[in-house]
């Protein structure tokens, strides 16, 4: 039985009670992310608060992640994961996290997560023994990283 | 309550000619595989004849004028025939594509291509006023190439509906299909719902108003008898794979009389009449259609399947796959907390059964069913908008073929029924 080592605890906890979902303002950008194999699909915003004296960029505090999904319980648990993990992270600070998930997603089963910088997204090991299920995993972090280059964008636009 | 039909067919037998239904997977689990509507298993006799070909007679086919090229080319001809054969068709009225796929483009490519030629293909022009029509039950495959095509040209595509029950709603059928319309793209049998549609029906009714038809034959070739000629359809695509056969071979059949004043598709090497620096002219069908050093040895083994089919009977095929949808319409159809999509018996319906099962993803319904050793299909299968009409974001679906039996139908219940546990949504029974 592998499937416990796939869904373990964690993951479906937050699977039954998603946690920051529903979409809320303010917010700097919004990103619609589709996976086309299976039809799933999340709605993701993100706020950012500059940090002292800056505009936005990496140093930029993220104040909320909110999102409106429907999937599995891999990409939902996904979602509610990343939200509790990155919210109150700089925006360098997350990208950095969201480098260790992908880095792990990718790790066929053989990545060592460290649990300093994943905490629950650790959980996920398991679902990188299955290739099929790595965009579920993913695809609301795809979703985090558009928002984000696009909230970085606006305020290049905006300053030039 | 429908009669069974008696077993003319001995799965346990037949089991024994496909070298992988014998392996384990997921840790020592027996494989049941119920996937064949995505790809079916091949048999020994398939692999051999493959393999025969590249260790006696490899060699590119209609090139060269030696021994091998002779007897390549010799086996390529004869697997047109007996392709053809086993569809009720004449060997020159079978075009070899990549697959299925292929196929429907290289008609729609035709078109396109009519559309900025002469007079001369003046059979397959349209443009803007004229109306392609298709169904929301379609295939991506059948659906994608016709929008483009219309985008192309300025075309409009038009479609049925379908019903509740998983039917196509025919009360549109002599306003859709009217004096504007071109040609009628529709799937023989529906890949997600298992739906056989009255292919007759619509191809009389499309016939009155000069339109051609373009039946997708992917899940109806590999389960019941056909034959072009009762079908009264104009062209028809279906892929080997599908049907025991190698990958990398597809069929378009298509009306002699068409297949001649169609203009090609993909253009090079071997589809050419003569050719000049400034121009050239085309060869007849079937080469017209067949650019480049084709698959000879696809071909030999999609005979070979032919063969293996045709020696069970295509009849005894279709009965014993009635027998296995039916026991699995009862049976998944009873489970508490499951809905199949699509129609609940098995009238006019083939052996693909897609279901939701309540508060359960079918990603999650899949990944429980894998770790069981049950391989089936999860999520829209190609049928986005299909998928869009019964409100549903993906379906769990399993597809029996000739090598399937009814105990494959009791490990996909229990692994609905483990998945439901597994989950917490076990409906109270």
């Amino acid at each position: 039985m592998q499937l416990d080592a796939m869904y373990q605890e964690i993951i479906l906890d937050h699977y039954r009670n998603p946690h920051n979902k529903g979409l809320r303002d303010p917010h700097n950008a919004e990103a619609h992310h589709i996976n086309p194999t299976c039809g799933d699909e999340v709605t993701l915003r993100v706020a950012l608060t500059p940090s002292n004296g800056n505009g936005i960029d990496g140093s930029a505090t993220i104040s909320d992640i909110s999102y409106d999904s429907m999937g599995c319980s891999i990409s939902q648990a996904s979602a509610s994961v990343m939200t509790d993990l990155l919210i109150g992270r700089t925006v360098d600070e997350a990208m950095r996290t969201a480098d260790a998930f992908t880095e792990l997603m990718h790790s066929k089963g053989q990545g060592e997560p460290d649990e300093d910088v994943l905490e629950d997204a650790a959980a996920f090991v398991g679902v990188s023994k299955y290739p099929a299920r790595i965009k579920c995993a993913l695809l609301a972090w795809m979703a985090w990283k558009d928002a984000t280059a696009q909230s970085l964008d606006k305020e290049k636009e905006g300053a030039s | 309550m429908t009669t069974r039909e008696p077993v003319r067919l001995d799965a346990e037998a037949i089991r024994a000619d496909f070298p992988i239904l014998a392996r384990t997977v997921r840790d020592g689990r027996p494989l049941v595989y119920l996937d064949s509507g995505a790809t079916s298993q091949k048999p020994r006799q398939v692999l051999d004849a493959e393999r025969e070909f590249y260790e006696r007679h490899n060699a590119a086919v209609h090139r060269g004028a030696h021994q091998l090229a002779e007897e390549a080319t010799d086996a390529y001809e004869a697997a047109r025939a007996t392709i053809a054969a086993f569809i009720g068709a004449r060997a020159d009225e079978v075009v070899f594509t990549k697959n299925a796929t292929e196929a429907v483009n290289l008609v729609a490519y035709a078109m396109s291509n009519a559309a900025t030629s002469g007079q001369e293909y003046a059979r397959f022009q349209v443009g803007p006023g004229d109306e392609i029509v298709v169904t929301e039950m379609e295939h991506h495959a059948n659906l994608v190439p016709w929008q483009e095509l219309c985008r192309r040209t300025g075309a409009t595509l038009r479609w049925f509906s379908v019903t509740d029950q998983g039917r196509l709603d025919l009360s549109e059928l002599t306003d859709l299909v009217n004096e504007r319309t071109r040609l009628v793209a529709l799937a023989h049998q529906s890949n997600v719902l298992g739906t056989v549609n009255p292919v007759r029906e619509i191809a009389a009714r499309a016939h009155e108003v000069g339109a051609l038809v373009l039946l997708d034959g992917a899940q109806s070739v590999p389960h019941m008898p056909v034959d072009v000629r009762e079908l009264d359809a104009d062209f028809l695509v279906f892929s080997g794979h599908k049907m025991l056969g190698p990958n990398g071979i597809g069929v378009l059949w298509g009306r002699p009389e068409l297949l001649a004043a169609m203009p090609p598709f993909i253009t090079g090497g071997s589809m050419i009449g003569v050719v000049h620096m400034e121009q050239s002219s085309w060869a007849d069908p079937p080469q017209r259609f067949e650019a480049g050093v084709p698959m000879a040895p696809q071909a030999v083994g999609l005979a070979a399947a032919c063969d293996y089919l045709s020696a069970i009977g295509m009849d005894n095929v279709l009965a014993h796959e009635r027998e296995i949808t039916e026991y699995a319409l009862k049976h998944v159809g009873a489970l508490p907390g499951v809905r199949i999509v699509g129609p609940a018996d098995a009238e006019a319906r083939g052996a693909a059964i897609s279901f939701v099962v309540d508060d359960i993803h079918a990603h999650d319904v899949g990944q429980v069913l894998d770790d069981r050793g049950v391989e089936v299909r999860v999520g829209h299968h190609c049928a986005w908008p299909l998928h869009r009409c019964y409100k549903v974001a993906a379906t769990t679906r399993a597809s029996f073929y000739l090598y399937n039996t009814v105990a494959d139908v009791d490990a996909l219940v229990e692994g609905i029924q483990a998945a439901q546990r597994f989950f917490g949504a076990a409906p109270g029974r």
